[in-house]
């Protein structure tokens, strides 16, 4: 038999839409194998059918050829599928070992035998290559290092075929490599990978074959060898998609944001930012770039009012914004789209409408007297939903029932309608599909293209690249090095982003 | 306050036509008689309105409607609409709801147990001037309202020879309801009592602050019991079920420990039995009866033969058998010095030798001789 | 089906299903539930005296509802309703015995102390919440004692002479009316009845049309977003607590100055401000259902207690059913998964 698993033909219904239609993947034995698909194109749906928490109305599952139903979890790992998680599924305060025994524990006499599970662990994790410690405590431990544990739960479990949900969504690009590697290991010693992402990059480097699945349809698979990242795109996405966002030369003017020695702390009261330098200039994007946790959310925190400084300054247009509370800063013309939109940049219980004056519902017209007017409210609402292609019934509908993309592209919409001098963009396109990033790249620098100066921050290294115009690093709070976009590599910004400045010395701006 | 004081003092005043009354000696009774004389057809029909404690919280409402019952079975009487009943109230707001509602069903007296529906009554009184109203534990001055109030000091100062007489330790307690002018004279006769015996006798007072909190009233037994006090009284209703619950419990733990328990208003014997290994005991010492049940089976009976004594108020003391001193419990000790002593102390009442203080602040100047 | 038909049928299902559990109730234990019911109708609607007096339960329930649904709007569950009330009820009383003062002008400063002293009993968990995440809901309960407790001193201290209730109130202070009287056959129906009616749209026009509103549902729903908008956050969760209590001060208000016209001492609490939390969350915390819900409720409470005497059923009966009500829609989860199941099969 040449597939360990076949999920042939699956739908999958929920009350008023289709989720999954006649959807077929075959997994052959030692592949890596990718599943591709927008946000909300069905990818999750497939992977709980096959992992037991959803029954299938129509099509059948086999395992190494013979027809199974999978009806729990617990099924499916007895079958040796296991599942590495997007959001790690792990207790921060206990060790490597007792996370990846737990529900497992050898035992003796009632007492978990830890000795024993200690050596088995270091077992597995060398013949895979999963270096990891197996004494040290999760909360100690880095990114990477936890997925390494999760790997090592399925595979201490039994799993003969693992599942990777957005894997790299996660990780700085030297750990992107490193699980790359991992899971080359893995195959060579003969487990076969589910992987599902939406990054094409990925896809091509470490994939053999690809299934496509668009709105919950089955597009079909493809041998990797014989396919382009454009391809795969317009696969996904259904149209041709640019990758390259084509944005002519930046032509910066006057200093918009100024920053001297910014010092910040964190709400543990650890300094996060550390005498930071920056300056942004009319009519340009700055990235930021660097491994989440050096010090971004307090900077863009400390720039928009929401968290005090400690000492330096920031001026806006000349004038000191440090010490004003966020309304102000609002006022005097920033305009913030935030990291988190569900936590911040929305309230979800609003109407779209509401959520668009959310900023300026106390000025007029939008109020008078401290009594609201509802119609200029939505009339504005209505013409930003047009403007910015937000799709959504009408604009008295709740932002909760808006699809991401949506979401954002009120949020964008909000704060570009402001005109502000400064636009903060913190990750505006996580999690959103092509087409969508697409949009808000082309928004970003039609704001540049206007004259206004750009912040923008990014985990996705492709993005940083695509839309500055100059690329800030971030390390441990300073910006230890400014590089031009069109003369670093992304392994350069990586060594980089882990702190090595001694080899860029000469080439900061 | 004026108003209760002035109403004491008419009841002082009138005591002697009560007890006049209570013979067949009809006062100017003007409305209510005439009503009477003509319903002649209908049999005469009580009820009552409980406060939020319910006619079987042990205690005070429980004796109001045992005496309901008993003068309605004597009548020939059936529960319900034009014979006896009660309401139940809930909340302090359904007094007036529930007085109202039996004033409109045509009961020809209705009785409102407890001073929190002084104020309903007095209200309702004087829209339904048809009606009879009685108050128990109140004065309201209206002419159809007879308000009865009773010597609570009396009998508590008879608990308090006994509890005195039957200590060890030599520490007592006290635990009343709610600081309220009837529960003060429990306290004030109480303390007295205990006084008359041997005044070395420390008693702790504690006040719960509420008529239905039996858990409440447990906490307070328990660190009374465990702080030596052998003999607890409590004026507390509900409350006081928690001590009797305490001292049960402690004598199933330890059948040898002497601890006792006296009750309030009504002989509150049946709370107090404990089954150790096969034997009944009983932590009830005895009860500092009010009897309710006595003063409105009396006013239902004047009422009935047409001498409503409205806008009287009647004060039932020992003399006229409204408070008294329950059997004492078989297994005390000195069950008979004890009472001796208080049949003692009872003729002395009863002769009008001793008046007993119905405040602390009399108690200060009281001298038991 | 809409969200918007659900949740007016989800609170209509759950009083139905407590009606019926009810029902069940009073056949397994004996008695007659046709009479009992009857005589619950009867009870609160019967004549004009009952009606009137279940206006007058009504009243205060429409006010602590409201001051449970503000707060709650705005994210905070203010479970002091019942120590505002009391505060409330206190104030309104105090200054209707210590001042003789022409009707227009008494009577409103009744009202108004009413409201202020149970604003100001709501300040404190709010700021406390504010200033240092204190979690209301520890301080308002341990706060609804205190406010029995210091109530019952005063009363017997300051506005008493060691008695167990105060003066009753001047008649420029009351809220008693003998038009309501005369028309209602001597119930205790009074004019707060009007001032809980212009509350109820008081609350409406803040939440729905104000600014401050906005904030205050804003910050309600998500304080995250909303200090990102550049709003006050403490300040308007002291804002919304005060608000929240000035309506359960005045509930206070509408006993003292209506119903009593006196403030006695308390063995425990009054019972309207819980309640109050069982009208909020039967009216979904808007303002016309909390009028609706206090209606259900003020007309059970009143009715129950004509069951005993007419049909020999237990008024206690009506607080199971209330319970049953309640627990109904909390457990609404239950009752969508219901009118969903009823729903898929209409369409088929």
């Amino acid at each position: 038999m040449d597939y360990v698993i076949e999920m042939l033909n699956i739908r999958k219904e929920f009350p008023g839409i289709v989720a999954n239609n006649n959807i077929t993947l075959q997994l052959k034995k030692g592949e890596i194998h990718a599943l591709l698909g927008e946000n909300g194109a069905g990818k999750s749906t497939l992977m709980n059918v096959l992992f037991g928490l959803y029954q299938p109305e129509k099509g059948e599952i086999k395992v190494n050829g013979k027809k199974v139903n999978i009806t729990n979890p617990n099924i499916a790992n007895d079958l040796g599928i296991g599942m590495v998680h997007q959001h790690f599924m792990l207790i921060d305060k206990f060790t490597v070992t007792e996370n990846i025994i737990l529900g497992k524990e050898i035992t003796s006499r009632g007492k978990i035998d830890m000795k024993k599970a200690e050596s088995e662990v270091r077992e597995i994790s060398q013949r895979y290559g999963l270096a990891v410690d197996p004494q040290a405590k999760v909360a100690d431990i880095s990114v990477g290092m936890q997925q390494r544990v999760e790997i090592l739960k399925t595979l201490y479990r039994g799993a003969e075929i693992l599942i990777f949900d957005e894997p790299t969504a996660v990780l700085t690009p030297q750990e992107i490599n490193e699980l790359i590697q991992i899971m080359k290991t893995l195959i060579k010693e003969g487990k076969s990978i589910i992987l599902i992402t939406h990054k094409l990059k990925e896809i091509m480097e470490v994939c053999d074959r690809v299934t496509v699945i668009r709105k919950g349809e089955g597009i079909g698979t493809v041998d990797v060898k014989d396919t382009n990242p454009n391809e795969l795109a317009s696969l996904m996405v259904g149209r041709e998609i640019t990758f390259k966002t084509e944005k002519s030369e930046a032509e910066p003017k006057e200093n918009v944001l100024e920053i001297n020695q910014l010092t910040v702390k964190d709400s543990r009261g650890i300094q996060a930012v550390n005498q930071l330098d920056l300056t942004i200039r009319q009519g340009e994007i700055v990235g930021i770039a660097g491994v989440d946790g050096n010090g971004q959310s307090e900077l863009i925190e400390a720039i928009t009012g929401l968290r005090k400084t400690d000492s330096g300054s920031i001026k806006l247009n000349g004038k000191e914004i440090s010490h004003l509370p966020s309304r102000k800063v609002t006022e005097s013309g920033v305009g913030h789209i935030p990291q988190d939109r569900h936590k911040h940049g929305l309230v979800l219980d609003f109407t779209i409408g509401e959520n668009i004056v959310l900023q300026t519902y106390y000025q007029k017209p939008y109020s008078k007297f401290g009594v609201m007017n509802n119609k200029e409210i939505y009339v504005k609402a209505n013409s930003l939903i047009n403007e910015f292609d937000v799709r959504t019934p009408d604009e008295f509908t709740l932002a909760r029932s808006l699809s991401g993309g949506n979401q954002q592209k009120a949020i964008i919409g909000r704060e570009v309608d402001r005109n502000p001098d400064l636009l903060i963009a913190a990750q505006p396109t996580r999690g959103l599909d092509v087409g969508a990033i697409e949009f808000i790249h082309r928004r970003l620098i039609d704001q540049r293209d206007q004259g206004k100066a750009v912040l923008l921050l990014s985990f996705e290294l492709d993005e940083i690249m695509n839309v500055s115009d100059r690329i800030a690093v971030i390390y441990e709070g300073k910006i230890i090095a400014i590089v031009n976009p069109k003369e670093t590599t992304e392994q350069e910004l990586g060594l980089l982003m882990a702190g090595s400045t001694e080899k860029k010395a000469g080439g900061v701006n | 306050m004026k108003k209760r004081k002035f109403g004491f003092a008419l009841s002082l005043a009138l005591a002697a036509g009560t007890i006049l009354g209570a013979c067949g000696t009809s006062n100017d009774e003007g409305q209510g008689s005439d009503k009477e004389g003509n319903k002649e057809e209908k049999p005469f029909s009580v009820a009552m309105v409980t406060d939020v404690g319910g006619v079987d919280d042990k205690s005070f409402n429980q004796s109001a409607w045992e005496g309901i019952e008993a003068f309605g079975k004597e009548n020939g009487l059936e529960k319900g609409k034009g014979g006896y009943d009660y309401l139940q109230s809930q909340s302090d707001a359904d007094y007036s709801t529930n007085l109202n509602n039996l004033a409109r069903q045509d009961f020809d007296l209705v009785f409102g147990v407890g001073f929190l529906m002084e104020g309903a009554i007095g209200e309702i009184a004087a829209q339904q001037k048809e009606n009879q109203f009685a108050i128990i534990d109140g004065v309201v001055e209206e002419d159809n309202v007879a308000s009865i109030l009773f010597k609570e000091q009396e009998a508590a100062f008879l608990a308090g020879v006994a509890a005195a007489q039957a200590t060890k330790t030599d520490k007592i307690g006290f635990i009343g309801g709610m600081e309220i002018p009837v529960i003060e004279r429990f306290e004030a006769g109480f303390l007295a009592g205990v006084q008359a015996v041997n005044p070395d006798i420390k008693v702790e007072s504690n006040y719960s602050g509420a008529f239905d909190k039996a858990e409440l009233g447990q906490s307070i037994a328990s660190k009374m019991y465990s702080s030596g006090i052998d003999v607890i009284f409590h004026a507390a209703g509900g409350t006081g079920n928690g001590l009797f619950k305490e001292a049960r419990d402690l004598k199933k733990k330890d059948p040898s420990r002497e601890l006792w328990a006296i009750g309030v208003d009504s002989d509150q014997t049946a709370e107090g039995i404990v089954n150790i290994d096969g034997t009944d005991h009983n932590v009830i010492m005895t009860s500092a009866m009010k009897r309710v049940d006595n003063a409105v089976i009396d006013l239902s009976t004047k009422a009935k033969d047409g001498n409503f004594p409205g806008g009287e108020t009647i004060v039932y003391g020992l003399a006229e058998d409204g408070v008294g001193l329950a059997p004492l419990n078989e297994e005390l000790e000195n069950k008979a010095d004890i009472e001796s002593a208080v049949a003692d102390w009872t003729d002395k009442i009863k002769n009008g030798d001793l008046t007993i203080p119905e405040t602390t602040e009399e108690l200060k100047t009281f001298k038991a001789e | 089906m809409s969200s918007r038909l659900q949740n007016i049928l989800v609170p209509v299902i759950a009083v139905l299903l407590g009606v019926l559990v009810g029902t069940i109730i009073m056949i397994i234990t004996g008695y007659d539930a046709v009479a009992g019911f009857i005589a619950l109708w009867q009870g609160a609607f019967g004549d004009s005296y009952f009606f009137g007096e279940t206006i007058r339960q009504i009243t205060p329930y429409i006010l602590a509802g409201l001051a449970v649904a503000f707060a709650f709007r705005t994210g905070l569950f203010n479970i002091g309703v019942e120590g505002q009330l009391i505060v409330g009820w206190l104030a309104a009383v105090w200054v209707g015995v210590a001042f003789e003062l022409p009707k227009i002008i008494h009577l409103p400063l009744a009202v108004l102390a009413a409201a202020a002293a149970g604003a100001l009993w709501a300040f404190i968990p709010g700021f406390l919440k504010a200033k240092y995440r204190v979690h209301e809901v520890i301080v308002t309960i341990m706060l609804n004692y205190t406010a029995l407790h210091i109530t019952n001193y005063i009363i017997r201290t300051v506005l008493s002479e060691k008695s167990d209730r105060t003066e009753s109130i001047a008649e420029s202070a009351s809220l008693r009316s003998p038009f309501f009287e005369s028309l209602t056959d001597y119930s205790r129906m009074h004019w707060g009845i009007l001032i809980a009616i212009i509350c109820v749209i008081i609350m409406w026009f803040i939440l729905e049309k104000t600014t401050r509103g906005f904030e205050l549902k804003a910050v309600g729903f998500n304080q995250h977003a909303s200090d990102y908008a550049g709003m006050n956050v403490k300040r308007n969760i002291i804002l919304s607590m005060v608000i929240s209590g000035a309506f359960a001060g005045l509930a206070g208000a509408m006993e003292g100055l209506g119903t009593f016209g006196y403030a006695a001492v308390k063995g425990g609490f009054t019972g309207v401000g819980f309640d109050g939390i069982a009208v909020a969350l039967l009216g979904a915390n808007s303002p016309i259902g909390i009028v609706l819900a206090a209606i259900l409720f003020g007309s059970l409470k009143v009715g129950a207690l004509n069951m005993p005497l007419q049909a020999g059923v237990p008024n206690e009966l009506v607080d199971i059913i209330i319970a049953l009500i309640v627990f109904f829609v909390a457990a609404s989860y239950m009752i969508r998964l219901i009118i969903k199941r009823f729903g898929k099969k209409g369409e088929k």
